[in-house]
């Protein structure tokens, strides 16, 4: 495999890896979060600045998941008081917060990031081969949780809270389960990422790459693990398919999540469920 | 004399603020959706105001081409964007609004190119006033004046004419104002043309302010005008205007007092989030959130 093919596909099981665990809180559990580059963000420095220091790649993981769900959880905390529209003003303000925050201290690198990361040894294939494996694992934990309790209560709680709580579902545990495991996902995901780039700075996990994340939990079908997945591959390998969609990545990005919301809310996953619907009708 | 320039600054700041967010808050309380686009109708009234003034030669005729586009342009995303998703759940507007902006944003930055456009002419951007020893621009009198006359407009429109009771009845209560007689599909259009014309106002005056339109002129703004009107209990048109008062002062104190440790551009973020914590219901509003 060529050192580009590498590259991409690393790119691709670290996107999976984040659309599906924003899927777990926005589509399993409804409660959508434009802040994942935070969380995704939070993972990277953890792994980097355990990288710098004792240059251990499991434990810089360990780091990464443990960040990214820490603050998850914190975050968890508001969707307790806050709801649907004011949640995810609030999740917008804490990517903007964390983006804010980073850029002024000087032990995270400040505007320059943090540099020179040692590599975790395992040469660019291996790096590959690890983040697919975690993608892998991440997709197959999302199948299972979804068909599992948990995501029987998650979507019951996204579905109609009150409902979900007159069942005695606790809803607020429930909420702060997926934040909690949606946010360490992300930030196992930004150690990976930390351990394929070796370099970082705050800019890659700012709020234009949270609505990339939603874009694909949106565009693949708000709630299908497998229609995300799609989509992640999708949204990630298009700007590199079609050299003129990389100078309007925005551009094409913002289109189709408004075409596919206005022409197919279901997304992906809702189109071809409908065509299997027509195709047994006819 | 320090502290004095930056209540200025803030002051000044604050009343843009507010011209941008009272659309967004008066959308919000109306359909209930998180008109995240209200920044790219921001830039729009900036772009429009900079190309008709540099064609034309005169600021006025910028701004009335502002007035002119972005009226249109925001009654059309309601019609073509909002209305035949007003049935989902709200966050499913509010995801196709954010990819709006993102859509608008990057198309002014292919159009306009990515360095931006500048006055021709803006002699008021230069302009300053000694006033006992406080500098004050032009411009920055000019937002507060603006400012100023536009909610006195507003309050008048909204008090004694008879179009303006009927809107202020079907935000407050829609079933019972249709039953009235008010036709609640023209308050909608009415809403979105004047909430646009009133960002296209900041959006030039930022402009004049800043000497300069690039596409990323909404982008911070509109998410503090978000945090704003959440901050000013969402819907409710006073609460906004403290919010937005408020928040150009912290952000302009701040800036000395906490700017070591966080950007300004964060400082409206953390306030909201504070707030959230203690008032999940914002400044004023007495819904629960």
């Amino acid at each position: 495999m060529s050192a580009y093919t590498i590259s991409i596909v690393s790119i691709i099981g670290i996107n999976v890896i984040l659309a599906v665990s924003l899927n777990m809180i926005s589509g399993f559990c409804g409660q959508i979060s434009l802040g994942h580059g935070a969380f995704f963000g939070a993972g990277a420095y953890a792994a980097a600045l355990t990288m710098v220091k004792i240059a251990n790649v499991p434990l810089a993981l360990l780091a990464a998941l443990v960040a990214g769900g820490l603050f998850g959880i914190i975050v968890g905390f508001a969707s307790l008081r806050v709801r649907s529209d004011f949640l995810a003003v609030t999740t917008i303000g804490v990517n903007f917060l964390f983006v804010g925050f980073v850029r002024k201290q000087s032990w995270l690198g400040g505007e320059m990031g943090i540099s020179g990361i040692p590599p975790t040894g395992l040469g660019a294939s291996g790096n590959m081969i690890l983040i697919l494996a975690l993608a892998c694992a991440t997709v197959a934990f999302s199948l299972y949780v979804s068909r599992s309790w948990m995501g029987f209560a998650f979507r019951a709680v996204g579905e109609d809270e009150q409902a979900a709580t007159t069942l005695g579902i606790a809803a607020g545990a429930y909420k702060l389960a997926a934040f909690g495991i949606g946010t360490a996902l992300a930030g196992l995901a930004g150690g990976l990422y930390t351990f394929f780039t070796q370099f970082i700075t705050v800019d890659a996990f700012d709020f234009i790459f949270s609505v990339m994340l939603m874009a694909m939990v949106v565009i693949g079908g708000i709630g299908s693990t497998w229609g995300v997945v799609a989509a992640a591959i999708g949204l990630t390998l298009l700007p590199e398919a079609i050299r003129f969609v990389n100078d309007y990545r925005l551009l094409v990005f913002g289109g189709m999540l408004v075409l596919v919301i206005r022409l197919a809310p279901g997304g992906l996953a809702g189109l071809v469920r409908g065509s299997f619907v027509h195709a047994r009708q006819s | 004399m320090y502290y004095i320039d930056l209540a200025v600054t803030g002051i000044s700041f604050g009343c843009m603020y507010a011209m941008m967010s009272v659309g967004l808050t008066l959308v919000y309380g109306l359909l209930r959706i998180l008109h995240v686009a209200h920044a790219a109708v921001f830039a729009l009234g900036a772009y429009a105001t900079v190309l008709a003034a540099n064609a034309t030669g005169s600021i006025t005729l910028g701004f009335a081409a502002a007035l002119i586009v972005t009226p249109l342009f925001g009654m059309a995303i309601y019609r073509l964007l909002y209305e035949p998703l007003l049935d989902y759940r709200p966050d499913v507007p509010m995801i196709a609004s954010v990819g709006l902006l993102v859509l608008m944003q990057d198309a002014f930055r292919i159009v306009f190119g990515e360095q931006g456009v500048t006055f021709r002419q803006n002699a008021l951007s230069f302009t300053t006033f000694d006033i006992a020893g406080v500098t004050v621009s032009a411009v920055q009198i000019a937002i507060v004046v603006t400012a100023a006359i536009i909610f006195l407009g507003l309050h008048l429109f909204t008090t004694r004419t008879r179009i303006g009771v009927g809107w202020r009845a079907t935000v407050s209560k829609p079933r019972i104002a249709a039953s009235f007689g008010i036709d609640p599909i023209k308050v909608r259009y009415l809403n979105f043309a004047i909430g646009s014309a009133l960002a296209a106002v900041a959006g030039g005056l930022v402009a004049l302010l800043d000497n300069l339109v690039d596409p990323g002129i909404g982008f911070v703004v509109s998410y503090k005008a978000l945090a704003i009107i959440v901050l000013g209990g969402l819907g409710s048109v006073r609460g906004t205007l403290i919010a937005s008062l408020v928040l150009g002062l912290v952000e302009s104190y701040g800036t000395i007092f906490i700017g070591t440790w966080l950007d300004r551009d964060a400082i409206a973020f953390l306030a909201l989030i504070i707030l959230l914590m203690i008032r999940p219901q914002g400044f004023i509003g007495a819904r629960t959130a």
